[in-house]
Formats: C-alpha cells, sequence, structure tokens
C-alpha cells in the first residue's frame, strides 16, 4: 500500500524494450522494468533488497537515447518513431535506471555475445562439482549456462584451486571454487544483518571471500547469505547433502517460532520436512529470515511423534476417546470443575473451536501459555508465541493461567484440558498435575504434561494442515499443508469439533467450515475470505 | 480424454474361430516338419544355444545374452576402490518406477576419499521394481552405475530382492576409469 502511494507520487517516465513501450516509476532499474514485461534480464550480483554494485555483467544490455535536434525536439524516423542514437558498448541494466524515450534491447547480437562471454569467463575455474553441489537444481550458473551459455569450453589449462569445505560459522559452509564473487552476501552481512564479517582476498582468478580474521559469520541471520548465494558457494551446514532441491514438495506456510511470522516455504519429501527457506513479503519480512526460526523444524520429523490416541499410556482408539473424553470435559465443565489451556502455537482456527468450547462452561478459566524470549531490530520478536494476536482476538489470552494453577492446587478444577503445551514449561509440576481426576490433553509429541494425560488425543503439526496465525502486528496469515497427518492422528480443527457437544459440532464438517464460522462470529474477520487472505496474508484492524 | 479405440467387427466365419485354429496347426506342423526334416539330413538346428540344442539345461546352463543386453544395474568401484557413486540422486529421480532408494552422506573427514565430501551411506534398488530399463546407467554424471548382464535372482522373501550398497558393488565390482575427476580435488 506504502508502495502504491509511492508510485503515484513519482513521475512515470516511457521507454522501449524490445520495441515494446512501457511506463514505470522514476528510479526504476532495467531489471525491474524489463521485469514488468515478462522479459528476463540474467543477473548475478543484483538483488532488489541489497545495494547494486554492478560486479558480475551479466546483466548487459544494449541501448539508446533519442537523437534531439538542437531544438530539443526529436528526431523523427519517416514512419513515426523517434530515431535512436545506440550506444556502442553495451551497458549493465542493474545500475542504470530508466530515462525518458530510452530504447533496450536485452536480446540483441550483441548482448547474446556478452552473455556467452561472461558465461565462459564465470565458468573458467569453475569445478565440475554440480553431481555433488546443493545448489545443483537452483543454480543460477547452471540455468544460465544453458539458457544463455556457450556449451562447450575452449579452456585448457589448469583450474585455479580454492579453498573447499571451509566452515565461515556454525551454520555456513563455504566452498570457494564454486563462489562468482558477486557480493551478495557481502552486502548482505553489511546491509541487512549489520554484522560485517565477510569480504574477498587476493586479486585476480585468485580472489577468495572469507571472514575477516578472528570473525566469524555467526548472526542469527547468517543463513540467508546460502538463499540469496546465486550458486552453490555457501551451503546451509543443516541442509549440506541432505535432499537433492528437486525432490522437495515446496509448500507456503509462516514460521511458528514467534510473533513476527515470517512468511516460509517448507521444502519435504515424503512426509519429512528437510528445509524452510524465506518467501517473499514486504509487509513482513522482505526476503529473509532469522537462523532460529529456519532451523526449527526438526520436531516434526521427531519418530516419538504421537500416531495413536493414548488411553493412560496405552495406545486406544478414536472411537473411545472422542465420545470419553467430551463425556469427561463435559461432566467437568457442568459442575465448574473444568480449565482449559489453550496455544498460542494453534492456528486462529483452532483456536476458536477453543473458545466454543469455553463457551459452553462460562465458569471455566481459559489462558494460553505465554512465551517470551530476546529479540532485535530486523525480525525477531519477542513474543515466541506465533499467534498471541489471535488467542487475544479470540479472548482466550486472559492471564489466568496462575488462577488456574492455584484451583487445581485448591482441588476446585479437577479436569484440565491442554491444547498442545507442555505445562511443565509453565510451572505445572507432575505432583500437581496428578491432583486433577482427569487430564485431557491435544499434542503431537510427548512431553511431562501427556504421560500425565487420561487421554492423549494426537494432533497435527502446522505443515500437515490448513491454517491462519494473526502476526503481531494484526497481519491474518495463512499456512498450507505440505503433506497428511502422521498415523492415525487427526488435523486439530477435527478432534476439537468433536469434543463439543453433538449438537455442536455437526456445523463443523471441514476445515473451511470452521474457517467460515470463525469469521462470522468474530467481528474484527467481518468480509475475510480464505481465498482473499492469500500467500501475503491480509492486515487487519485489531484493538488488542 | 478418453481415447475410444473401435474393436474390429468379425466376420461370421472369423467368429468361428476355425480358421485361426487352423492357422496355428499350420505353423506348428510347419517347425515341426522342418525340425524332422533337419534331424533326417543331420543337420544343425540353427545356433539357438550355445550347445546347438533346441532346448537347454537351465538354470544349469544359461543363455549367452549379447553384450547390448541390460541386465541387473549395479554399482562399480574405479580402480583405487572408491565407489564412484556420489550420491547425486540424479538416477533416483529418472527411475521410473521409483525402484532406487538413495540416502546420502558427507564422506567422513578422515578417509582418503574425503575430498569427493559425498557419498551414497544407504543405496538401495528394489529389482521387484526395477525394469532394466537403463536410464540409471544413461543419467550417471559418474559413470557409477552399470547394467551388467545378470537377469535373474532368486529370493524368499521380498527383502532379498531390495538389492542394498554393499551387493550392488559386489556385483559390480571394479571399472578402468579414464578421468579420476576427483583425485586432485
Ligand atoms: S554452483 Fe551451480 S554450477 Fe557450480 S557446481 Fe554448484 S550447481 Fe554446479
Ligand atoms: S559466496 Fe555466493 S553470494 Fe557470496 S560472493 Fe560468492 S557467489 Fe556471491
Ligand atoms: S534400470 Fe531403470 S528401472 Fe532399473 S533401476 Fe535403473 S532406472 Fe530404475
Ligand atoms: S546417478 Fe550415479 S552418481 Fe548419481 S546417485 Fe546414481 S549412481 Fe550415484
Ligand atoms: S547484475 Fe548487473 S552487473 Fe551483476
Amino acid at each position: 500500500m506504502i508502495a502504491d502511494a509511492k508510485s503515484t507520487s513519482t513521475p512515470m517516465v516511457n521507454l522501449t524494450i524490445n520495441d515494446r513501450p512501457l511506463s514505470v516509476p522514476q528510479g526504476t532499474n532495467l531489471i525491474e522494468a524489463a521485469a514488468k514485461l515478462g522479459i528476463h534480464v540474467p543477473h548475478y550480483c543484483y538483488h532488489p533488497k541489497l545495494t547494486v554494485v554492478g560486479n558480475c555483467r551479466m546483466c548487459l544490455i544494449e541501448m539508446g537515447t533519442p537523437q534531439i535536434e538542437p531544438d530539443k525536439k526529436s528526431v523523427l524516423k519517416p514512419d513515426g518513431p523517434p530515431e535512436i542514437t545506440w550506444m556502442p558498448r553495451p551497458q549493465i541494466a542493474c545500475a542504470t535506471l530508466v530515462s525518458e524515450g530510452m530504447a533496450v534491447r536485452t536480446h540483441s547480437k550483441m548482448v547474446e555475445e556478452c552473455r556467452k562471454g561472461v558465461m565462459e569467463f564465470l565458468l573458467i575455474n569453475h569445478p565440475l562439482d554440480c553431481p555433488i553441489c546443493d545448489q545443483a537444481g537452483e543454480c543460477r550458473l547452471q540455468e544460465y549456462s544453458v539458457d544463455y551459455g556457450t556449451g562447450g569450453s575452449r579452456f585448457v589449462e589448469r583450474k585455479v584451486k580454492r579453498p573447499k569445505k571451509v566452515e565461515l560459522g556454525p551454520r555456513v559452509t563455504l566452498d570457494d571454487e564454486r563462489c562468482i564473487l558477486c557480493s551478495r552476501c557481502v552486502r548482505f552481512c553489511q546491509e541487512v544483518a549489520k554484522d560485517d564479517v565477510l569480504g574477498f582476498t587476493d586479486r585476480g582468478g585468485h580472489t577468495t571471500l572469507g571472514c575477516y580474521p578472528g570473525k566469524k559469520l555467526e548472526n542469527n541471520y547468517s543463513l540467508n547469505t546460502v538463499d540469496i548465494c546465486p550458486v552453490g558457494a555457501l551451503t546451509s551446514s543443516d541442509f549440506r547433502f541432505q535432499m537433492r532441491v528437486w525432490f522437495l514438495k515446496e509448500a507456503r506456510s509462516v514460521c511458528t517460532s514467534c510473533a513476527t511470522g515470517c512468511n516460509i516455504t517448507v521444502g519435504s519429501r515424503e512426509g519429512v520436512v528437510y528445509r524452510y527457506t524465506p518467501r517473499q513479503n514486504d509487509a513482513v519480512n522482505s526476503t529473509w529470515m532469522c537462523d532460529a526460526g529456519r532451523l526449527n523444524y526438526a520436531w516434526i520429523n521427531d519418530p516419538r511423534r504421537l500416531t495413536r490416541p493414548l488411553k493412560n499410556g496405552q495406545s486406544a482408539e478414536w472411537s473411545d476417546a472422542l465420545p470419553d473424553a467430551r463425556h469427561l470435559l463435559r461432566e467437568a465443565g457442568m459442575k465448574g470443575q473444568l480449565a482449559i489451556v489453550a496455544s498460542g502455537r494453534a492456528s486462529t482456527e483452532e483456536l476458536f473451536l477453543v473458545r466454543q468450547m469455553a463457551a459452553l462452561f462460562p465458569a471455566a478459566a481459559v489462558d494460553i501459555v505465554g512465551r517470551t524470549g530476546g529479540h532485535d531490530q530486523i525480525l525477531v520478536s519477542a513474543d515466541k508465541n506465533p499467534n498471541t494476536s489471535g488467542a487475544k482476538l479470540l479472548g482466550l489470552a486472559t492471564g489466568k493461567l496462575a488462577e488456574i494453577k492455584k484451583g487445581i492446587e485448591s482441588g476446585r478444577i479437577k479436569t484440565l484440558f491442554v491444547q498442545g503445551e507442555n505445562l511443565e514449561k509453565a510451572g505445572f509440576e507432575a505432583g500437581l498435575l496428578a491432583k486433577l481426576d482427569a487430564l485431557v490433553v491435544l499434542d503431537i509429541l510427548p512431553s511431562p504434561t501427556t504421560q500425565m494425560a487420561t487421554w492423549v488425543l494426537p494432533g497435527a503439526a502446522h505443515v500437515e494442515k490448513n491454517g491462519t496465525f494473526i502476526n503481531g502486528r494484526g497481519r491474518l496469515q495463512r499456512f498450507l499443508p505440505s503433506f497428511s497427518v502422521k498415523g492415525h492422528a487427526h488435523e486439530d480443527w477435527y478432534i476439537l469439533k468433536e469434543l463439543l457437544p453433538e449438537a455442536e459440532h455437526t456445523q463443523y464438517h471441514s476445515f473451511h467450515s470452521v474457517f467460515e464460522a470463525m469469521v462470522r462470529e468474530t467481528p474484527a474477520l467481518a468480509g475475510v475470505a480464505w481465498e482473499g487472505v492469500g500467500d501475503q496474508g491480509t492486515p487487519l484492524d485489531l484493538k488488542l | 480424454m478418453t481415447i475410444k479405440i473401435e474393436r474390429p467387427v468379425l466376420k461370421w466365419h472369423e467368429n468361428l474361430y476355425f480358421p485361426a485354429i487352423w492357422g496355428g496347426i499350420k505353423v506348428t506342423s510347419r517347425h515341426f516338419w522342418k525340425t524332422v526334416g533337419n534331424w533326417i539330413s543331420g543337420k544343425k538346428y540353427g545356433m539357438i544355444t550355445s550347445t546347438g540344442r533346441v532346448t537347454m539345461e537351465y538354470p544349469e546352463e544359461k543363455w549367452a545374452v549379447p553384450n547390448e543386453y541390460r541386465g541387473a544395474p549395479t554399482l562399480v568401484k574405479d580402480p583405487d576402490g572408491r565407489i564412484k557413486c556420489v550420491a547425486c540422486q540424479l538416477c533416483e529421480f529418472v527411475c521410473p518406477p521409483r525402484a532406487i532408494t538413495i540416502t546420502p552422506e558427507p564422506i567422513p573427514g578422515q578417509l582418503p576419499n574425503a575430498t569427493v565430501e559425498k557419498w551414497p551411506k544407504e543405496f538401495e534398488i528394489d529389482m521387484l521394481r526395477c525394469i532394466y530399463c537403463g536410464l540409471c546407467e544413461e543419467v550417471c554424471p559418474e559413470e557409477a552405475i552399470f547394467l551388467l548382464k545378470d537377469y535373474s535372482f532368486v529370493g524368499e522373501s521380498r527383502e532379498e530382492l531390495v538389492h542394498n550398497k554393499e551387493r550392488l558393488l559386489e556385483l559390480g565390482g571394479m571399472r578402468q576409469d579414464k578421468i579420476y575427476k576427483w583425485k586432485n580435488k
């Protein structure tokens, strides 16, 4: 929205690219201008979020300006369009801004020759590592070799050897031979992470990337350098050699590690998550995410995942679990002996169903478990729950957790429903939970709390279901499933609606019906549609 | 889109099947009399088996398959004893019936070939799935997988017919290498 306001106030500039007319705001560079026409100008060093340095020369194009007569009128060709004076040498598109009347050729003979030349130079010392290189399959060098390269090599001399397998920091491994010296990583560290640790040493073909003496690439944003490295020089030590990228199924999701809600792409294969990568959302995370959030996925692949309902630790059937748990909650609710601990990690839809349950028993205390930690000025927020705002919106974040604890201690609360939280971390000792008559826990991994539970109802991780989170700034964002739930587990919305009285739950026949009911019954969500939320989320007007 | 294939409409005499049966008998008897003729005149029967006989004592005796024959896929080592496969997983990707499953792993630093950095921790080919198409051999950038002439595998369970890395390397043996691409890494 801010961008729109800006573009209306900036003057527009007219130009032609490959004879196609186009009008873009002043200050646009030629890579972006061409992209508006769907023309890709190949580039390595240019990155829309970093300063332009123009050092890779891959984006060379041919350009000209209209011929001007002394009276400042442009010379017209006999058939109308202005006569163009073409510059004899190619220009770099990334550092050339549009100007009025400019003409650009992105695919002329000269441009093609230039690209061939640049590719040949880049490949002179490049190792033949593709079979073991993690970048293969998403490597700009591979792609441009096919699209713009020559196919063969004329280089018969010995290739320059540079360091391989260099650990730049705890999470990033560098292969210097593959580096094309685009300096994106250097600029990222200076400009975005504000941790200037990378630089080049030596000259010419021997130029080597490395950390300054005594420094390491260990800031909490270091893995973004792996994403923006156009080749396989910087690799994630975590993802290194784990899976080839072409096997990864990609799903659009949201990071669950803090209230910022960075947009991510989950890469998985056959039910195993291999990596998170940031997905561009300029209203939230630009194109970045923090390392802590990125590496927080191993729990999804945990072999201890709960896949069957458990009754007092023994495997049981859903057909017993759901009616029995429903009965337990209802009995206690009626007697005013029920309390509910919801989760700030659950989706808004799930929290909505928890609220429906709480609404049946007005005497029952409800709260979420808060989580706070360090924050920074870049992305990380202090609230470590991805959906505290959702819980607040639905009135579930009440601050009554201590009261619930006291209630259990005093014996007033006899039945507890817990949604995906390990209560030991919230100060509920095993001895305290043992005082309860019944403990119903919806979770995906065993914890001290599930060990004490009367019923454990196995749910789904966020990569196994649809849902939304509302981030700390009140933006409603969707996450989509990568694969289906494990074993006999169920999606959480299904379990939660089954715990409602039968007369209530028939209206929730699918995830989308829960979403729609939530929108209907929550004034702050008025007008929100699942499709409308889209991949970039939608800002809500919350007064929390 | 459904493609509908029309069945040929048979004429009344074709519907009787006798002409087809008669056709079959004609072919069989032609071969029979030819064989009898050859036998009487003492001629060899055309070289079907190495022994010159029409039948053979399988499995003691086996077909001599031509050189281009595509038998079981196997993994090979180079003359230095290095497993040539670098676990690039291209064969896993290309394999039409998805017979191949590879678990890649970094080569531990102390091994002599650690400069190659990556190799298969496990490499399985399910011979019950393999269709002997040879695409894995075709796609391999390291010339690490070859279809040899073995075609007959016997096992008492399905698991036995999933060839693991050891078995594949044992079947594949050593191959000459012209390039030694990774040697001076
Ligand atoms: S950086 Fe690209 S071209 Fe170079 S080895 Fe890796 S995949 Fe191949
Ligand atoms: S490591 Fe990658 S991002 Fe950094 S300069 Fe080299 S090619 Fe560019
Ligand atoms: S021969 Fe064909 S089917 Fe068999 S493993 Fe190779 S690619 Fe797969
Ligand atoms: S294609 Fe070759 S190198 Fe790659 S995994 Fe298969 S056998 Fe190994
Ligand atoms: S992208 Fe323009 S010089 Fe690198």
